[in-house]
């Protein structure tokens, strides 16, 4: 995951050499010269035709840009330089581009979801009441649901991440290295299908239970954790299971003592940061658990509520004040990310503090 | 690997030298690690199982008994035509720009900055897929309805931008849009890792030539992570074939089957439908929609296992 260091030095060297050689440079300005110049252009194009929005400036300035930057360095530093130059513009342009999207989701989120936050929405359920009430019962479910899915994944899938780097050979290790690759690419839907049809069997149809809802988050979730705990588990250097072997350490002991311990800082982390790409799901805990007014905290009797099925059937049965419905899923959908941030956050921050320094 | 084995050997020998008592927690403790690996595998083939058990009623059923009265292949068919259709556009429009975010983050932009540029686009995978349901219906697609306008006035010639264009926004191209938007961090992150992999030697000898800094990513990155990107790609549309809320949300679903992707009327997903009918449906219905989950896992399973196998096999030719 660590990107190469590029050694800029030797780039840039590289680039002023060939440079020489052909002839002039550009000054160090000259790309953010000529962006600027471009938006300008396409800005005042778009005002003489009346039609400016930002949006449409940006999406005409790069090009404009492109096409400028072009023919002065061609101009001055031959083709080749020209080339490198633009394709280099475009590919940041890109990933400008691909910024948008969060950019924009964030800002909306936070300033949609703002309105519909309220005391009551922390802490009364929408019992009895007619196009108001609170998310309660949807957030004590998230967290009811999320945390029993935890509770099923993280034992096997961090003794799977053992298996896999500890023990595993042959034709099981490596067919099971393939099918959790394969397992991460389940759709979340068919997870639910799948939680579904189990306890069909079992308890007859129509049943929606909020155990159900963590099974299926289960199935999702394990493949995550299995690939996470591997990753740290293998980091663990080869020395320390052989100095706990010369010691006369049981293997197991060997792996309960000293290699769990040395990578625990990033086992939790991994298993944060699972906990935080599900907790957002809504799918499979639209065909399991059912919908609910009241608050409910037994997995194991009746429907429950969660944020995210909450947030869509606030959009998409919105009763006669709908704003307020609205107001009330962008609330909810703002709730969801806050505690995926906090998660993502946290998990960074206790690698970062506890990590065991290997060397 | 090897010094792997013959410590796990050296673990086996000692614990065999010494009594059995060790050997007795040796055995539960390796045995439980098998045990949950098996367990994986148990429930990835119990998926299947449950999904066909449940699925098969609605599969041995007569088209009257059906939802629609129509045969399972007919009720499926177009919903399939919408999952492939809806994912190929995303795909179309999230492998370039997800090879060009990669490439930013590991050779354009500055050392010091790429990590977090890679853990900003890492963020747009953890947000929730009701959030992007939500941020495309109120804000991409009203957003986009003047650029589906222009597409339908200008290229209307082309089937794709027939029209007439949505004025909501609840068009396939829009679903196709947000599609793009979570899937593009899966496909960058696999050609991130490839990218950043670039053998040094390739990279410094192409700049000793000469090469300018484009140049050599044409000349020694691409080349090098070109199947990396081909499976990235493959893992993207396995997301995006099975993602369900955004398109349920987006979509205005009228089971029609059209290329079409800037109309009102557009055919929905799998997904999508189950997410729709599933909450109301019961009985036979119900067993129909498990049967349609089965053909979207069937596709997932095949698009993915096809992706891994192209990873697995770069990784071993290395």
């Amino acid at each position: 995951m660590t990107p190469p260091v590029q050694e800029q030095a030797t780039v840039e060297g590289g680039a002023l050499a060939s440079a020489k050689i052909a002839g002039g440079v550009l000054p160090g300005w000259a790309t953010y010269a000529v962006v600027i110049a471009g938006a300008a252009l396409a800005a005042a194009v778009l005002l003489a035709t009346g039609a400016f929005t930002v949006a449409l400036m940006l999406l005409f300035a790069v090009p404009v840009a492109a096409v400028g930057l072009y023919c002065w360095s061609r101009a001055v530093e031959g083709p080749r330089r020209a080339k490198d130059r633009v394709l280099t513009l475009l590919i940041a342009s890109a990933f400008a581009l691909a910024m948008l999207p969060l950019i924009s989701l964030l800002y909306e989120v936070a300033k949609r979801g703002i309105p519909g936050l309220s005391l009551e929405f922390f802490t009364s359920d929408a019992r009895g009441v007619i196009n108001g009430g609170g998310a309660a019962h949807a957030i004590v479910g998230t967290l009811v649901i999320t945390g029993v899915a935890a509770l099923i994944s993280v034992p096997i899938g961090i003794m799977a991440a053992i298996y896999l780097t500890e023990y595993g050979t042959g034709k099981l290790r490596r067919a099971l290295t393939f099918f959790v690759d394969v397992m991460t690419g389940i759709p979340s839907i068919v997870a639910g299908l799948f939680a579904y049809a189990l306890f069909e069997i079992f308890f007859g149809p129509g049943i929606r239970l909020g155990v159900m809802g963590s099974a299926a988050l289960a199935v999702l979730m394990i493949p995550i954790v299995i690939r996470s705990a591997e990753e740290v588990l293998k980091i663990v250097p080869n020395h320390l299971r052989e100095a706990a072997y010369a010691l006369g350490t049981p293997k197991w002991k060997t792996i309960t003592k000293v290699v769990l311990p040395t990578a625990f800082a990033g086992l939790v982390t991994g298993v944060m940061l699972a906990t935080a790409r599900i907790i957002g799901e809504t799918a499979p805990l639209l065909v399991t658990t059912g919908v609910i007014d009241s608050l409910n905290s037994d997995p194991f009797n009746g429907r429950m509520q969660n944020l995210a099925v909450y947030a869509y059937n606030e959009y998409r049965s919105p009763g006669v004040m709908k704003q307020a419905s609205y107001d009330r899923a962008w609330a909810a959908a703002l709730t969801l990310i806050a505690i995926v941030m906090i998660l993502n956050v946290v998990a960074r921050l206790i690698y970062r503090r506890y990590k065991t320094e290997i060397r | 690997m090897a010094s792997v084995d013959t410590t796990t050997n050296a673990g086996q020998l000692l614990a065999a030298a010494s009594g059995g008592r060790r050997r007795r927690g040796d055995r539960i403790f390796s045995n439980a690690a098998t045990a949950a690996g098996v367990t994986i595998l148990a429930l990835l083939a119990g998926v299947a199982v449950f999904l066909v058990v449940e699925g098969l009623p609605a599969v041995t059923a007569s088209a009257s008994e059906l939802p629609g009265g129509k045969s399972l292949v007919d009720y499926v068919a177009p919903l399939a035509f919408g999952t492939v259709l809806a994912a190929a556009f995303a795909a179309l429009v999230a492998v370039p720009l997800a090879v060009a975010v990669a490439l930013f983050i590991t050779h354009i932009a500055p050392p010091r900055i790429a990590l977090t540029l890679g853990y900003l686009v890492d963020l747009l995978a953890a947000i929730p897929s009701i959030v992007y349901g939500l941020w495309g219906i109120f804000v991409l697609g009203p957003a986009t309805v003047p650029v589906m306008k222009w597409l339908e006035e200008n290229l209307g010639f082309i089937p794709f931008f027939k029209g007439p264009a949505s004025t909501t926004g609840r068009a396939m191209f829009v679903a196709g849009l947000v599609l793009a938007v979570m899937i593009l961090p899966i496909v960058s992150a696999v050609a991130r890792e490839v990218f950043s992999q670039t053998p040094r030697k390739l990279q410094e000898g192409a700049q000793a030539l000469g090469a300018t800094r484009w140049e050599m990513i044409r000349m020694t990155v691409l080349p090098f992570g070109k199947s990396s990107i081909i499976s990235g790609a493959m893992l993207g549309l396995g997301r995006a074939l099975g993602e369900t809320m955004a398109v349920t949300i987006i979509l205005s679903v009228s089971g029609v089957v059209t290329f079409n992707l800037i109309s009102q009327s557009n055919p929905s997903t799998i997904a999508a439908n189950i997410a729709l009918d599933f909450p109301e449906s019961s009985g036979l219905a119900i067993n129909t929609l498990i049967a349609t989950g089965l053909v979207l896992f069937a596709i997932t399973l095949v698009t993915n296992m096809a992706a891994r196998a192209v990873i697995a096999r770069q990784n071993t030719a290395e």
